[in-house]
């Protein structure tokens, strides 16, 4: 069985802050992350392979060259190849041309039974890379994944809603996008590290995919940032005082004042 | 739309680099130059003392006049609709209103008689209507088929989905189908006076920035929208309009997966988007048993428990209470933040509160940035306190 996990190096937006004078983003010493849903994708994929030794496991990302460190992490936890599709073509994609891209490289490497890919990049929280990934490979595909059970040539999974979830089978292949409360990632082993630096990384160009410049990047990209902004802020308001009695007496008479309870 | 440098205008200060949100500028002798990962954000245009930084239109135009109609994903489970549609249809009213179009309702499932006439009274002007037992539930190769269909026929300039578990499965899937582009998650929405196209702005970066999108050579133009944001329709008893069926045919194997069972488990999401009074409890609780204080409270008020992420994350309570950008979104009237510090991604999801009441033994959480009525102290001693006041 080959299973290809889609991943993403993201910086870690809970380290990000905002500037408070200029209300500018700071992202100066701002780490760059294997993607935090995407690990768990990962994971579950090699979960499969712990169970399966026959089962190859690879990875696959678009985006800069420096990508690369974190495609040695992936093949630290345990990956056993890694792909990248690094070209400036490929620059200021929006999710159309991402799945685009993505698509083709998915195909170049061929023969797969499952594709896992994260939920959502923390930078972007769209969640649509990985369904229209699935479109472009006319594959069938199962969002918000908690669960994975392989059985034969189907797979059984279940998806989270948001009041409890559907269990459902889809036959391979298939796509399938992970949510964190699928597993725990687990950690780079040494031996993995160790073995993970004689591992070649795999970068194609928009021509080594059989894509035309204009089918991808910035230029293929329905969507187009008008503008953006950081978000207003509500606004300080009073600072109550006194003892906890004396602050919550306060309050509720305030409250009641505005006539909210 | 690209970020061009004008090379001559260019004097190395290199503002510009320190300002790009995703790190795409760099300096070569002393010029900026744009990377691969430029989005076109245009944030560098702004920071730019020497106007130095442009953005340029692409010239790409395509007959758009076709599509006409603002269409809202009208999503029903269990025979009934989600609570998201009704603020959908408000939502599509008010720009249907200022394009000078008419709005209309796509609906799935395997009897949809009394949700088509829900929808009109909610301000449909149209409802499609799309039945067969195999769309009684949402199944993604199903409902991606029929609507894509509907598009391709009636050809709406707009389409309006929840940004639901499902309206973020069905979206992406739509929009690759139709060609299109797809803006998630997306809590405002204008018509641009000049040209009438769709201004769609969404939190980006863990709710650090926002970013406005448009899409506009292409249709048509797609928007998730995050529940609990926008206002809900009016109720109009009796208000009638179009309904047209849909053809609907599948071949065996077209529907590639299969529910096998659907399960429920916590019951109280609804009640967090709808929810007049939340009281909310971050990591400083202490521990899991906190909630049970907090649900006092609520308790007390009519309203219900929430939860900052990392109490999720620490396995204290159901992610179903999750307030925040990667949870629920609510503005109820009252919401109490009771030892939470209020990271950014939280404050996302509740800022736009009537009232925020923030307890924290931190006088320096920021949290009391965005608080109407700031407490510092214990929990445990104020919640006691206000209770006793109530």
């Amino acid at each position: 069985m080959k299973i290809l996990v889609c991943v993403k190096q993201v910086p870690d937006t809970n380290e990000v802050k905002i500037d408070p004078v200029k209300g500018t983003l700071i992202r100066e010493g701002v780490p760059s992350i294997l993607n935090p849903d995407d690990a768990n994708a990962l994971e579950a994929a090699l979960a499969i392979k712990d169970n399966d030794p026959n089962v190859k496991v690879s990875v696959l990302t678009m985006g800069p060259p420096q990508s690369c460190e974190m495609l040695r992490e992936c093949l630290s936890m345990g990956a056993d190849d890694a792909y990248l599709l690094s070209d400036r073509a490929f620059g200021g994609a929006d999710t159309w041309s991402t799945s685009n891209t993505l698509a083709a490289g998915i195909r170049k490497i061929g023969d797969l039974d499952i594709i896992f890919a994260g939920r959502q990049a923390i930078d972007g929280d769209t969640a649509q890379v990985g369904p229209q990934t699935a479109q472009r490979l006319d594959i069938p595909v199962v969002t918000y994944v908690q669960q994975v059970q392989v059985i034969g040539n189907k797979v059984v999974v279940q998806r989270q809603m948001e009041d409890g979830y559907e269990l459902i089978e889809v036959q391979t292949p298939c796509l399938l996008t992970a949510v964190k409360e699928l597993n725990e990632p687990r950690f780079m082993s040494i031996y993995d590290i160790v073995d993970a630096c004689g591992k070649e990384i795999t970068v194609w160009g928009h021509e080594d995919i059989k894509l035309s410049p204009e089918n991808c990047g910035l230029k293929a990209s329905p969507t187009q940032v008008f503008r953006s902004f950081t978000p207003p802020t509500k606004g300080k308001g009073e600072m109550l005082n006194g003892t906890a009695g004396e602050m919550s007496k306060s309050l509720v008479s305030k409250l009641k004042g505005l006539h909210v309870i | 739309m690209s970020v061009r440098v004008i090379v001559e205008k260019c004097k190395g200060c290199s503002i510009c680099v320190k300002s790009c949100p995703f790190s795409a500028i760099d300096m070569e002798n002393k010029i900026a130059v744009i990377g691969d990962a430029c989005t076109g954000c245009g944030v560098c245009v702004d920071e730019c003392p020497f106007d130095a930084i442009e953005k340029t239109e692409d010239n790409v135009k395509k007959d758009l006049s076709e599509y006409k109609g603002v269409w809202v994903f009208a999503e029903q489970r269990e025979g009934k609709l989600m609570p998201v549609v009704i603020e959908l249809l408000g939502e599509a009213k008010k720009l249907a209103a200022e394009i000078g179009t008419d709005v209309s309702a796509v609906v799935c499932g395997d009897e949809v008689d009394a949700l088509t006439h829900e929808l009109f009274a909610y301000g449909a002007d149209k409802v499609y209507q799309a039945v067969h037992p195999e769309l009684k539930n949402y199944r993604t190769d199903a409902y991606t088929k029929v609507i894509e269909e509907a598009i391709n026929q009636y050809k709406p300039e707009i389409i309006l989905l929840g940004a639901t578990h499902i309206g973020r499965d069905l979206g992406p899937c739509l929009a690759v189908r139709c060609d299109t582009g797809l803006t998630a998650d997306c809590t405002k929405l204008e018509i641009d006076p000049d040209d009438k196209k769709i201004r769609q702005t969404r939190p980006a970066f863990g709710g650090n920035l926002m970013a406005t999108i448009i899409c506009p050579n292409h249709r048509p133009q797609m928007s998730t929208i995050r529940p609990g944001v926008m206002d809900k329709a009016e109720y109009v008893a009796g208000r009638e309009g179009v309904a047209i069926r849909l053809d609907v045919n599948f071949k065996e194997d077209e529907i590639r997966t299969k529910i096998i069972k659907i399960v429920k488990e916590a019951g109280e999401l609804a009640s967090l988007t709808d929810a007049e009074f939340i009281v909310s409890g971050g990591l400083g609780l202490g521990n899991p048993e906190g909630f049970e204080l907090l649900k006092k409270l609520a308790d007390k008020l009519g309203g219900t428990i929430g939860s900052s992420r990392a109490c999720v994350d620490s396995g204290w309570i159901d992610h179903s209470y999750q307030v925040g950008q990667t949870g629920t979104t609510v503005k109820p009237k009252i919401y109490f933040a009771c030892g939470i510090s209020g990271a950014i991604q939280h404050l996302a999801g509740m800022q736009s509160s009537d009232y925020i009441i923030a307890i924290n033994k931190n006088e320096n959480a920021p949290i009391f940035e965005v608080a109407d009525y700031g407490i510092v102290g214990d929990l445990y001693e104020v919640i006691p306190a206000i209770l006793e006041q109530l």
